[in-house]
Parts: C-alpha cells; structure tokens; sequence
C-alpha cells in the first residue's frame, strides 16, 4: 500500500505545496531543463521580433500511449504544426497538466520525457507549465494543454482563404494512420494492426517548401475530421471549390481495411503529422519536390485543383470516374482521438 | 490477394461498365435492397456510369430506417427506468424517436452505453450485478445470431439481469410484401451481401420463380457491384429469371449453418413493424419460450404512448422505393445530417445521408 500509493499521483501533488514542489522538481525540471524554466519566475520572459504566431490546443486522446505516440509527443506536435501552418517557425511552448489522482507517476514521468523529446525534435522550448490534479472521475488520466508562439517569415502570406482557382492541392501522405492507430487500442475495439500514428512535427517540412517558394497560398493540418473537413474548411474559407482525385489520395491498404471494417472513410480519419497546400499551379512541382526531399514529405502527392464555380464545394473523381460530393464530417466519428 | 484495393481498381471497373453499356437494351428498373450497397452506389457514383436504361431505386435495406418509431420509443422508454443501463451499437443512438432521440435522454442522465458486440454488453451485465442492462436487438438476419450467441452465453453463465429488446427484422418477407403491393415494377434485385451470408441464396428462390425476377446477391466494393449489374442484365437480356451469386469470397448457397442454428434455437419469427411498410407477417423475431426471461419487453413494464411521425417527412415511401429523398420538402433544407428530421438521413446507411453526403443529383 505504502509503495502503492508513493508510485501514483496524489491530490497533494497539485495543491502548490511541498508535494506539488518536488513533482516540478523532479519530473519537470529535470526532464525540460532550460534556462527559463530554471528562474522559477511566474512568467517567461523573452524578446522576439517580427510577426508573431500565437496558438493554443488541447489533448484528451485516449488512451494516452498509443502505437506511434502518446499524448505527451501529440501536445507539442500539434501546437507545433498550429504555428508551422500559418508560416511560422515554431520557437517556444507552454505545457499545462490536467491530471487525474492516482495516475502512476511512472506514466507521468514517460510523457515528460515524450514532451522534451518531442521539444528537441521540432526545436522548440517549453518555457512556461502548471499541473493541477483533479479527483478520480473529473478527468481521464491525463489531460494536456499547450500554447505556443512563433515568427513568420519575411514575405510570407499564408492563410486559409487565400485558394484561388488554379491553385494546385498538394497533400504529404497517406492519410488516416493516427486515427485507426489510436482506435486500434481502443478498450473494446482492439484490433491487432502494424500500424502507428503519423505524429510528426511539420516545421522542418514546411520551412523546406517556402525555401522552394514563398507563393504558398494556405496551408492546413488535416487532424481531427481528416482530408475532407479540411478541404471543405479551405473551400469555405476563400469561397472556391475543390476538385480532387480518388486515386491520387495515398492510403495505406491496413487503414483502407481498418475502415471497412469499421465503416468509416479514410477521407474523415484524423492526422497528426500530415499537411495539405494549396499553391499556385506555377509554383507546385517545385514544392512537391521540396516534400518529397523531407522526411515528412517523402509520401506527398498533387491531389486536386482550385476551380472558381460552386463555391464552397468539394467534388472527388471517384476510381469509376464518377464524381461525388465530399461533405465536411458531421458529429464525432472517432471520439477524444487527439 | 488484396480484398479491398483488387475490388475498386479503375481498369476493371471501365471494362465491366462497358460491358454493361454494350450488353443493356431493355430498359430496366433495378433495387439494391441493401443500405451498404446504397452507400458504395452513391460513393462511387456508380449510378453515373451506368447506361440510361438502367434506373437503380434503393430499398428498405437498412435496420435502422426500417425500425418504426412505436419500437424506438419502447427503447427510449426502457432508458427511463432507474437501474437501467442501455447497451446499443452507436449507430441507433442519434435516430429521433416520437419525442427524444438515446443522445438526448443520454445527455438528461439516462444511462445509454454505445458498444461494439454484443459481448461487450453482457460485460457490462457481468460487471454491474445490481443493474439490469438492455441491449437493442435492432439488425436483420446479420446481426440476429450474435444476439441469440449473447443470450445463450448469458444462460450459460447464469447472467440475470441480461435483457434484449428483440426488434430484429427478416428481410426476404419484406421484399414479397413490396412486390405484392405492385407499387415499384422491378426487374431485377440486388440481394444483400452481409445478410445472404448468413441465410444463403436459396431464401431469394421464390423472387426469381413467383415474380419471375432475376436476383444476384452482391458484395460492397464498387467492382461487386458492377459485376452484380452486368450479371442481372445479361439475365434480363436473355429472359432470364434466376438467384445467382456475384459474391462467392464471401456467400454460400446453403449460408451459414452454425449462425442460422444458432438463431433458430433463440428465435422464432413473428409479425414485425416496418417504418412505411407497416406490419409484415413472419418478418420479425421474437425470443423462444425458453429465452422469454431476457425479454425486456416482459421483464419491464413500459408504456411509451402513442407513436409521432415527423411531419413532411416521407422516409416511408423512400424506404418502399416509391420516392427518392429528392422528392422530400424538408431533404436538405429542414432534415441533415446534423439536424435530421427522419432516421434515412441520420443512418449511415440510409438513402437521404447517401444522397446528401455524396451529392446525388448535383450538377458538377
């Protein structure tokens, strides 16, 4: 019992006392070592310069370890990307706990490791945190929120509503792997599956295409809602349509089986580590040849164009050469995915 | 082999549809009775590469559109209960009842758990021995012998408070009724894959010899499908009338003899409800004496009212195959998929989502 209960996290741990002080000892500081966290100031202080990005997200994903990832590694990826896709080069994090008393500290500690690792990775600092712990029942295990900022390069114009008719649509990857990943795990559903999460950071990627040409229009992470509501969002956003191509979406044969068997599209399964651009038609062999040159890029295909008629549509060539209406997803496909 | 991929590759597909074109004279009406084929139809858009003398009407294949609102409000009814916990497939919980829909009286506090088999909910049974936990017996023939599997692991393991309402359609009674009712002239069927499965071919005889109807049962991918029509107009173009199979990786004549003893020790037919269709004899399935204890409908004492239809909506007269969802006023205005009016739209199988979702009738 005693070993029990010094193994998982308390109450106390989240109360700002002695407790609470030796877990941000402990598990965070050592793990996130850097020089703002270590002043133990109430705010990080920092000079930028240039125009910021600023965004926030926050995970719920369950379970919290998945194939490919966990849900430490998801909440810097994906505030990561957030900033990548308006442009900006990703430079520092905040990271916020939400836990649930009882979880093993042991799991605590993995995630933290999984936070920093993924920091180093996509380059970033987390420079700023807080944990709080809610009774058994308020929370499932573990709940996390991460805001970051960043700086958008000179010349750079990126946003949703810039499509214009013309534009190709690039996408960098096989879709819907973090989706059926994480549902492969699922209490009740698991089905047995090579598969892991794409979770990946995208700023690299995306520095690398504007390097290939600063035209990009927008640029948009197809997580949770998938392929579909994106481009639809996209559609919507700069009152164009859309017109893709079944068979140039690359799918991988285990999700395009994973969702037969469950009944779902692989067009409404979320990504963690996947982008769609929209660029000029000019402009897009040389940036589908930057993606292919990164690591997160090497799957990336010309998947469709920008047209001005029915505004706000998405239209697919389906492998019959039929055309069908791609609608954004309505209601929850995959519940607490991300 | 690739069981998906090798059943959507476009350079097959182009040979059947052109088959299909060089093969179809007469003009011919065909039903998918089926809800998974309506969905690969429309996915596909494969009523778009068909000839124009072949018109595809979908029918009344789908569990959940077919449920009539009477049973659905016994569910909801049930969920009322203190100590009741529901135990459904997902797909059920969005259908509007008369008054409420299981998302809704989920959300007010009822006790309504969405799970994947019927396992899962003779687990939930298992584990909460104070309360009495429902499952919605809603399917046809697909979904009928894994109750039946349920309840007899249930009696086995002496579960008590283990309970299902039995709403279970058959779907070969259906397809007579239509035809009698000599409301849609068909010339051909499209019988469904998953249900054949599990009765075989033979059940569909009586189409092909009484109605003088040629019938293939189909699988769901687009190629299955393709093949399915070529084989019902090369039927049709030879004065054919027969019950052919075009899904053999997955369908045997005699079906699946385990599942169907299984179901028939469990269940023996009754008169059932259909939305639209209204009753239909020996198209439903009602527990064995024996079984009679899991019966929630006699285990617990419900009184849900009289039933409410929508009004202006007609999935009953979609579901015959007598209107389209274009026919509907409310189809795309009033009813979507996020505010539906009727269960066809809310379904993922029913034909008003399909035609929503992928656009049936646009113009582009």
């Amino acid at each position: 019992m005693e070993r029990g209960l010094k193994d998982k996290i308390l109450l106390a741990h989240g109360s700002g006392g002695k407790l609470a002080h030796e877990l941000v000892e402990k598990s965070f500081l050592k793990a996130l070592a850097n020089p703002f966290l270590a002043k133990l100031d109430d705010s990080a202080v920092f000079d930028l310069s240039g125009r910021l990005a600023f965004t926030t997200d926050s995970y719920v994903v369950s379970p919290i370890f998945f194939p490919g990832g966990d849900i430490g590694k998801l909440a810097v990826y994906g505030t990561v990307n957030d900033l990548a896709m308006s442009g900006a080069k990703p430079l520092y994090l905040s990271l916020a706990f939400i836990i649930e008393e009882g979880l093993p500290q042991s799991e605590l500690e993995e995630i933290v490791n999984s936070v920093q690792e993924a920091a180093k990775k996509a380059r970033v600092e987390i420079v700023t945190g807080d944990t709080k712990v809610v009774h058994r029942g308020s929370a499932d295990k573990l709940f996390i929120n991460t805001s970051g900022v960043g700086i958008i390069p000179e010349g750079v114009n990126i946003s949703g509503s810039n499509a214009s008719p013309g534009d190709r649509v690039l996408l960098s990857g096989s879709i819907g792997d973090h989706g059926i990943a994480v549902l492969s795990q699922r209490e009740g559903l698991s089905f047995s599956t090579q598969l892991e999460s794409d979770c990946a950071p995208l700023g690299s990627l995306v520095a690398e295409m504007l390097v290939a040409s600063p035209n990009i229009h927008c640029l948009r992470d197809p997580t949770r809602g998938g392929l579909a509501t994106t481009l639809n969002e996209l559609a919507k956003q700069s009152k164009v349509s859309i017109r893709i191509e079944e068979e140039k979406v690359p799918v991988r044969e285990e999700v395009v089986a994973a969702c037969e068997m469950l009944g779902f599209d692989p067009l409404y399964v979320a990504n963690e580590g996947k982008l769609v651009a929209i660029v000029p038609a000019k402009d897009a062999d040389k940036i589908l040849k930057a993606m292919r040159e990164n690591h997160y890029g090497r799957g990336a295909a010309i998947i469709g164009e920008v047209k001005a008629e029915h505004p706000g549509r998405v239209v697919m060539k389906t492998c019959l050469g039929a055309s069908r209406i791609v609608d954004m997803l309505v209601g929850d496909l995959l519940p607490r995915i991300c | 082999m690739k069981f998906i991929s090798e059943f959507r590759r476009s350079e097959l597909a182009e040979g059947l549809i052109s088959r299909i074109h060089r093969q179809s004279r007469t003009p011919v009406r065909f039903m998918e009775f089926c809800g998974g084929h309506t969905v690969t139809i429309f996915r596909y858009g494969i009523r778009q590469v068909l000839p124009k003398t072949i018109d595809m009407v979908s029918g009344p294949g789908c569990p959940i559109c077919v449920t009539a609102n009477a049973d659905l409000d016994k569910a909801i009814a049930l969920s009322q209960i203190p100590d009741v916990i529901i135990a459904t497939f997902g797909d059920m919980l969005k259908v509007p009842g008369s008054h409420s829909s299981l998302q809704e009286v989920k959300a007010n506090g009822a006790d309504v758990r969405m799970v994947y088999s019927t396992m899962d909910a003779l687990n939930i049974a298992k584990e909460n021995p104070t309360k009495s936990v429902v499952f919605l017996g809603i399917g046809f023939e697909t979904t009928a012998p894994t109750i039946a599997a349920s309840i007899l692991s249930a009696e086995e393991k002496g579960i008590r408070n283990y309970y299902v309402l039995s709403l279970h359609k058959l779907c070969p009674p259906v397809i007579r009724t239509i035809l009698d009712s000599g409301e849609v002239k068909l010339h051909g069927l499209i019988c469904p894959g998953h249900v054949s499965a599990i009765i075989g071919s033979h059940p569909w005889e009586f189409i092909a010899r009484d109605y003088g109807i040629p019938c293939v049962v189909s699988g769901f991918e687009p190629l299955d499908i393709l093949q399915c029509v070529d084989m019902l107009v090369t039927q049709v173009e030879n004065g054919q009338s027969k019950v052919e199979i075009a899904y053999r990786r997955g369908v045997r004549p005699e079906g699946n003899r385990e599942a169907l003893k299984l179901m028939e020790q469990v269940f023996e037919p009754c008169p059932a409800d259909w939305r639209g269709i209204g009753e239909v004899p020996d198209s439903g399935l009602r527990l064995r004496k024996e079984y009679q204890h899991f019966d929630a409908e006699l285990a617990f004492d419900i009184e849900p009212g009289p039933p409410y239809e929508p009004k202006g909506c007609i999935c009953g007269d979609i579901l015959r195959g007598v209107k389209t969802p274009l026919d509907c006023q409310l189809f795309g205005k009033v009813c979507t998929p996020g505010y539906p009016v009727g269960p066809c739209m809310v379904s993922s199988e029913g034909s008003c989502s399909a035609y929503y979702l992928y656009g049936e009738g646009f113009e582009g």
